[in-house]
């Protein structure tokens, strides 16, 4: 049995369970096949055909990421058919739209022009706002393409600014299809669709309106999956670069589920999250608590220092007061009442550490059990 | 959780009830959508409003506020009258399965239809779809604990997985969603007044003698302290004289609000340590700035069990520290030294008291979390509870009879208001309502109307209305909606201004100390 399911990648033989895609089966064993539109765990569409490889016998080059592995497959990763190939697909995407990275082309006449024009579009003088974080840009730079092969093509939807987390750049989509599969078939909120025809065709999101007016939830999946600068997060685009920033891997602050996340940080400022791809509990998915709302980290109302009411007022007070303070008090109100006079309300906010410093604290220095979190309110 | 957020995916049949899983646990909510629309999981749905988690579902029942054990018990009824149950696994593994049976066996449909609302045939129906599942998963929430009778309706449940042998498998068990980040873990942490960490109880001599010995104590406490929900009226009476209260905001998610203020007035003392001044840092003494999430190193547990690392990404902001900083500096100033030199150093702590969390480390913890019980360094984390036995042997049934919730609608009060939460915020907003996009999409406390009821009373979209019950009253706008249930309101508890709790009961569930958020008697009249 084993020997049936054989297949040849690059003259070496690997096994393959029933139902994988020549892509998985690349994957699993290093074999670095690039890819556009495939995402995860979802319906293969076959969208961007940046992922094709020669099969020994077959007329054409095949989508790995939708073909399923058969024994006796011969497959060729980059043989020179596929390389042309995928040249081909990557120029064509590249002068579909606004992408003005260095590598559109950045020897001729036209990319001057070009790059003026996308400026006004944008009101922008800087280079894409996801310029080092694209992977249609790495792709160009992986097989050496630029744009200019063919002319520009006109931009035929403007952007959409006007939900307050979002940016949907239509002149930078490529129309891969992985917010549709993520919004439907990973988050299933079923919020957009590809929309008219042919060169028309575009995402949309009920019947062409804006994210705000429709199914759209602001979980973010699309922008975590766009490959290019068609989605970004509106606080983010052109004041986030990934080079300038960190990327710390930490649990959600809202809900139970847990997500997991990255806080990308810059001078000390969260900037951006995403979610942890792969790991469990979410698997790079978030909502919009856990995606956007990171704002309060930075409030300019943030407690900085601890504070004494006196009269009715607070007024400002260093630790060594505050802190002597609060021990003197508890210390007279459990002598004169009683430890059982003092209650500490721990957090289902705060973390497992702290909760357990907290209610040691309240057993054996307090020397009561009335601690207690408002988990259940 | 029994079981893990992933193995929602493996049930056949999902059961959701009091979850209004989408807006409160949005990403957890994609697995059983996932669940529906790829792998044909049927879901039955039983909740009063039209949430949007019914858009899914095979079968959507919608009982009356309150009426939970009545609907349970209906449907064990039929899947004990027609033996659809495990009889197999009801023999082996549990006991008091005839205690079970004789209680329901009044809860005929018919019977069940006059408590619940629901239509005979639908009890029936949902009762064959949920036990003819091989893997048959239960979620619930707030909408199940949040009344009177919260820990009857969450052990009827119970009663139900077991009938039909779906706790400890996979795909199957009973999951409450923790509606806050480490709800889970604070509870393990023994921020309990009655358990240690791990839930030793601090009744247990020896468990008593442990801790005394781990912490260098020669005694501590025997009895039980108060519960929340105790000190608070404790508080009023005067016997409680001091609270400190760390990174909590109850002056807006409490019941009662009215009766709780007057209560912290009384208060001779009154500590809190928070992120920003809220409704109930200003009413405190002494106000101590603490450090956010994203500024200290730490773990939560979430809702399936999972301990998780939490990391240090930026500094706090002026002379912020973390919280288990300053309660150390406390406690040693009290004569009692407390010094840690880091999270990881009370991790190691815990680990060393706690049973079952004795194999964690932030080593192991890396990159993946691990669920509890992890009782050795060696074992690999328990993702599924009660696997080859329940873990006190046998699985035990309790018979539970229907309780109507403490407060009725009358002549006075004709209407129902039940609360709950938003998508787009998040508890009493403190965080949330910082974030301006937010506010954009959620901007303020609405009541959420049948347009049945909204035509009867005649108000229109956007009219302020007053909503009073028999503690309190607020002003708010109208939302006529299709997902309110007729007679009943609902009202987001997020927005201090028009906070929800000045209506709602603090009748308690007399085990768990939970107030009935979810039901009380409310009166609706135009704004003058
Ligand atoms: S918006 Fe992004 S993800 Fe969606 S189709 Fe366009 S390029 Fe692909
Ligand atoms: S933000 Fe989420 S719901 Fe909205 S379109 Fe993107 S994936 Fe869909
Ligand atoms: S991202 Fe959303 S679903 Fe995930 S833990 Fe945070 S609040 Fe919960
Ligand atoms: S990745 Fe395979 S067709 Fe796009």
């Amino acid at each position: 049995m084993p020997e049936q399911n054989i297949i040849v990648i690059n003259g070496n033989e690997f096994s393959f369970e029933l139902g994988d895609t020549i892509l998985e089966v690349a994957r699993r064993n290093s074999i670095d096949v690039p890819t556009l539109c495939h995402l995860k765990g979802t319906t293969p569409t076959g969208a961007c055909r940046v992922c094709v490889v020669e099969v020994e016998g077959a007329r054409s080059l095949v989508a790995s990421c939708a073909t399923p592995a058969a024994a006796g497959m011969v497959v060729r990763t980059e043989s020179t058919k596929v390389i042309a190939a995928r040249r081909m697909v990557l120029q064509l995407l590249l002068s579909s739209g606004n992408h003005n990275c260095a590598v559109s082309g950045s020897a001729g006449q036209n990319w001057t022009e070009f790059q003026l024009k996308v400026q006004q579009e944008e009101q922008s003088a800087e280079l894409c706002p996801v310029w080092g974080d694209c992977k249609l840009q790495d792709l160009a730079f992986r097989y050496q393409v630029t744009a200019e092969r063919f002319s520009p093509s006109q931009t035929p939807y403007p952007m959409e600014t006007v939900n307050p987390f979002i940016v949907r750049d239509f002149s930078r989509c490529i129309q891969c299809g992985r917010c549709v599969q993520a919004c439907n078939e990973v988050q299933v909120n079923q919020a957009i669709h590809y929309g008219y025809r042919g060169t028309a065709t575009k995402i949309i999101a009920a019947g062409d309106r804006p994210y705000i007016e429709s199914d759209c939830v602001f979980c973010g999946e699309c922008v975590q999956v766009c490959p290019v600068g068609a989605l970004v997060e509106k606080d983010a685009r052109y004041r986030v670069r990934p080079w300038e920033t960190k990327k710390i891997h930490t649990t959600c602050t809202y809900c139970g589920v847990g997500c997991q996340l990255y806080l990308h940080v810059k001078d000390n400022e969260v900037v951006k999250v995403s979610g942890v791809p792969d790991v469990a509990p979410n698997y790079g998915s978030l909502c919009v608590k856990g995606r956007f709302s990171y704002n309060f980290i930075n409030s300019p109302d943030r407690l900085t220092t601890p504070l004494i009411k006196e009269n009715g007022q607070f007024r400002e007070a260093s630790w060594e007061e505050a802190l002597d303070l609060v021990a003197r008090r508890l210390g007279e109100i459990k002598a004169e009442y009683g430890p059982d006079s003092i209650g500490v309300l721990a957090s289902a906010r705060i973390t497992n550490e702290e909760n357990y410093i907290a209610q040691k604290f309240t057993r054996a220095v307090l020397q009561t059990n009335s601690v207690d979190h408002c988990a259940r309110l | 959780m029994t079981n893990t957020i992933g193995c929602i995916e493996k049930a056949d049949v999902i059961l959701i009830t009091g979850s209004n899983t989408t807006e409160n646990h949005p990403v957890l909510s994609s697995f059983v959508k996932r669940a529906v629309t790829r792998k044909g999981t049927k879901l039955i749905v039983i909740d009063p409003r039209r949430i949007k988690i019914t858009r899914y579902a095979d079968k959507w029942l919608r009982p009356n506020l309150g009426s939970d054990v009545a609907w349970i018990n209906g449907m064990m009824h039929v899947i004990i009258k027609e033996e659809l149950y495990a009889r197999q696994y009801v023999e082996s593994r549990t006991v008091g399965f005839d205690e079970v049976k004789a209680v329901v066996e009044k809860y005929t449909p018919d019977y069940v239809e006059a408590i619940t609302g629901i239509a005979a045939q639908d009890i029936i129906d949902g009762a064959r779809l949920y036990a003819g599942a091989a893997r048959g998963s239960i979620l619930y929430c707030m909408g199940i604990t949040q009344h009177t009778t919260g820990t009857d309706n969450v052990k009827s449940l119970a009663n139900l997985a077991m009938l039909c042998g779906n706790l400890g498998i996979e795909g199957g068990g009973v999951n409450p969603l923790r509606g806050q980040n480490n709800v889970q873990g604070a509870c393990d942490m023994g921020s309990l007044p009655d358990v240690y960490t791990g839930y030793q109880k601090v009744i247990d001599p020896a468990a008593r003698q442990k801790m005394a010995a781990a912490w260098g104590v020669d005694e501590l406490p025997d009895k039980p302290g108060l519960k929340v929900t105790q000190m608070i009226p404790a508080a009023y009476e005067g016997k409680l004289k001091a609270l400190y209260i760390i990174g909590e905001n109850p002056l807006v998610s409490d019941p009662d609000l009215n009766h709780c203020e007057a209560s912290f007035k009384k208060l001779d003392f009154l500590v809190v340590q928070d992120l920003f001044l809220t409704e109930t840092s200003r009413t405190a003494d002494v106000v101590l700035p603490s450090a956010c999430w994203a500024e200290k190193n730490g773990t939560f547990a979430n809702t399936e069990r999972r301990v998780q690392r939490v990391r240090k990404a930026v500094n706090p902001p002026g002379e912020a520290k973390s919280d288990w900083q300053i309660i150390c500096e406390i406690a040693t100033r009290m004569g009692y030294p407390m010094t840690y030199e880091s999270s990881r150093q009370i991790m190691e702590e815990i680990a060393q008291v706690t049973p079952s969390y004795a194999g964690i480390t932030y080593d192991r913890i890396e990159h993946e979390g691990i669920h509890w019980p992890c009782p050795t360094p060696e074992h690999p984390g328990t993702p599924i509870l009660h696997r080859e036995q329940f873990s006190s042997g046998k699985g035990v049934f309790n018979g539970i009879e229907y309780i109507p919730p403490a407060e009725h609608a009358d002549e006075d009060y004709p209407m129902y208001l039940t609360t709950g939460r938003l998508l787009f915020q998040y508890h009493t907003g403190t965080m949330t309502m910082r974030t301006k996009g937010l506010n954009e999409i959620a901007p303020e406390c609405f009541v959420e109307i049948a347009p049945q009821d909204a035509r009867k009373y005649e108000v229109q979209e956007g009219a302020f209305v007053d909503i009073a019950s028999r503690r309190g009253s607020i002003r708010a706008r109208i939302k006529v909606s299709r997902k309110a249930v007729a007679g009943t309101i609902f009202i987001p508890f997020h927005y201090a201004q028009a906070a929800a709790n000045r209506l709602t009961n603090a009748a308690l569930d007399p085990i768990s100390g939970i107030p009935e958020y979810k039901v009380c008697a409310v009166k609706l009249s135009k704004a003058a």
